[in-house]
């Protein structure tokens, strides 16, 4: 019987890390912010079809950077999860943040146990009834779930465009503003961004039940004007 | 509960009904001999005005001769376009409505877009007929459905049987123990371009004259301050009138009566 090579497990994780990190890499950003009605999503995309941002549940919000088939699959796991659960006891035992934890175990778990690592970075946002309860987790390709704060920026050159958002003016927290600094930072200085290149979606602090919507290409140019 | 993962050659879709069952949360089916006293629900009615449908039921519930509810939401929105009202075992008929609003918003969270009009009768008629066994035990589920198509940009109603038939009608429907009681009034005053506001009236009438003829069906509770449902849905999607404006409507017809 041959024996398998030793490989220690931190060059092991370390390349599949590396991998993961390359796949997605290669992919559209996407900037998530608070405002000062909800919560906003902007994703470089430029089909019209091929989501990254979609509904999960009457406050929750998914996106996901990466490779297309592998996150859309998860956000279809997370929308059955969330619609059972739904059924089973009441809408309101819903949560994002035991979403963003089941995701965190299902990608953990690829990451360790299977040949390949998923190449994907999500994004679990909910927003909450009052400002200070909104919440954006982000789950990374290894499964690490993390709070963010005010933004939330996944995959493509993530670093720059934080740098980008962080020095950006914040002259007001409107939904106008905010695509704006958004599509600023995810274009970067050598380029603009206009509505067909970009997804848009909120999640607004409204008394109607469902809070996610999608923003048009009309009302996205509107707004970048 | 945990995340349900399928392999592709087992993904329900989007389907969630066939979710439901794949997880293991619908009960099985069992025949029990003998019958069970369960509340029932009573008369609704649904028909076409010129942008669109209202869809309308009285808030009794009853079990035998004893009224088990007063308030009991019988017309209720499964979308932006698209509402149900049912009739018959009130149990097994809210379970089925709301497992088929949930069908309808969990198609439209994994697809992106909404379920045709077309497409939301038929899975109710499916649900219906799954009903069967149950129904043949005295637990009829009646349900009526009215929306807004999108595409013929009209409002459709449908009735259905105990086994799933599915039955498209071109001016007004009803179901219910006092349904054929509403439907007669419908058919006196229908006319085919009624205004909302005429329609809202004719759908009121016939509920009232159903709940002065049936005793399962009830009226109008001034003294609790409940009135039946009334609903519209346009192009504008559902909008529920308000009792405000339903209170003078019968309010009216009261007068004509003490006038009579």
């Amino acid at each position: 019987m041959s024996m398998p090579f030793y490989v220690p497990p931190e060059q092991l994780v370390k390349d599949k890390a590396d991998f993961a990190r390359k796949g997605i890499a290669r992919g559209r950003a996407l900037i998530a912010m608070r405002y000062d009605g909800g919560i906003v999503l902007v994703a470089e995309n430029a089909s019209n079809t091929l989501r990254k941002i979609s509904e999960i549940y009457d406050r929750i919000a998914f996106a996901g950077v990466g490779k297309y088939n592998e996150f859309d699959s998860l956000r279809q796991s997370g929308i059955r999860a969330a619609d059972l659960t739904g059924y089973q006891f009441s809408r309101r035992d819903v949560d994002g943040r035991s979403l963003a934890n089941q995701y965190g175990q299902i990608i953990g778990q690829a990451f360790t146990h299977e040949s390949k690592p998923l190449e994907v970075e999500i994004l679990i946002a909910e927003v909450g009834i009052t400002a200070e309860s909104d919440c954006m987790y982000h789950i990374s390709f290894d499964g690490t779930v993390s709070d963010e704060k005010a933004f939330c920026v996944l995959g493509g050159d993530d670093a720059s465009i934080t740098t980008r958002l962080q020095e950006s003016t914040v002259t007001d927290s409107t939904l106008k503003s905010s695509v704006q600094r958004a599509a600023a930072a995810l274009a970067g200085p050598d380029r603009t961004l206009s509505a067909d290149d970009l997804e848009v979606a909120i999640l607004s602090r409204t008394s109607q039940r469902r809070c996610f919507s999608r923003v048009t290409d009309a009302d996205i140019s509107e707004m970048l004007s | 509960m945990s995340m349900p993962l399928f392999t592709p050659s087992n993904d329900p879709g989007s389907n969630f009904a066939e979710l439901v069952k794949r997880v293991g949360l619908t009960p099985p089916h069992e025949t029990w001999s003998g019958s069970v006293d369960v509340p029932h629900a009573t008369t609704c009615v649904a028909l076409r005005f010129s942008n669109g449908v209202v869809i309308a039921g009285d808030r009794r519930a009853t079990s035998g001769n004893i009224i088990s509810h007063r308030a009991m939401e019988k017309v209720v929105q499964t979308d932006h376009y698209s509402a149900v009202a049912i009739s018959g075992a009130a149990g097994p008929a809210m379970d089925m409505i709301k497992l088929f609003s949930l069908t309808l918003e969990h198609f439209e969270k994994m697809e992106g877009r909404l379920l045709s009009l077309e497409g939301k009768a038929n899975q109710l008629s499916i649900m219906v007929r799954n009903n069967l066994p149950a129904a043949m035990q005295g637990l009829v589920v009646m349900p009526l459905f009215a929306g807004y198509d999108d595409v013929d940009k009209q409002g459709r109603i449908w009735d259905y049987d105990a086994t799933g038939g599915r039955y498209e009608e071109r001016e007004f429907v009803t179901i219910g123990s006092g349904g054929t009681l509403a439907g007669t009034v419908i058919k006196v005053g229908w006319r085919s371009e009624l205004s909302r506001d005429a329609a809202v009236t004719l759908a009121c009438k016939s509920l009232w004259e159903a709940a002065d003829s049936d005793s399962a069906t009830g009226g109008p509770d001034a003294l609790r301050a409940v009135y039946p449902i009334v609903a519209t849905i346009t192009n504008e999607g559902w909008s529920r009138v308000d009792d405000t404006e339903l209170s003078p409507i019968f309010e009216s017809f009261a007068e004509e009566m003490r006038s009579r």
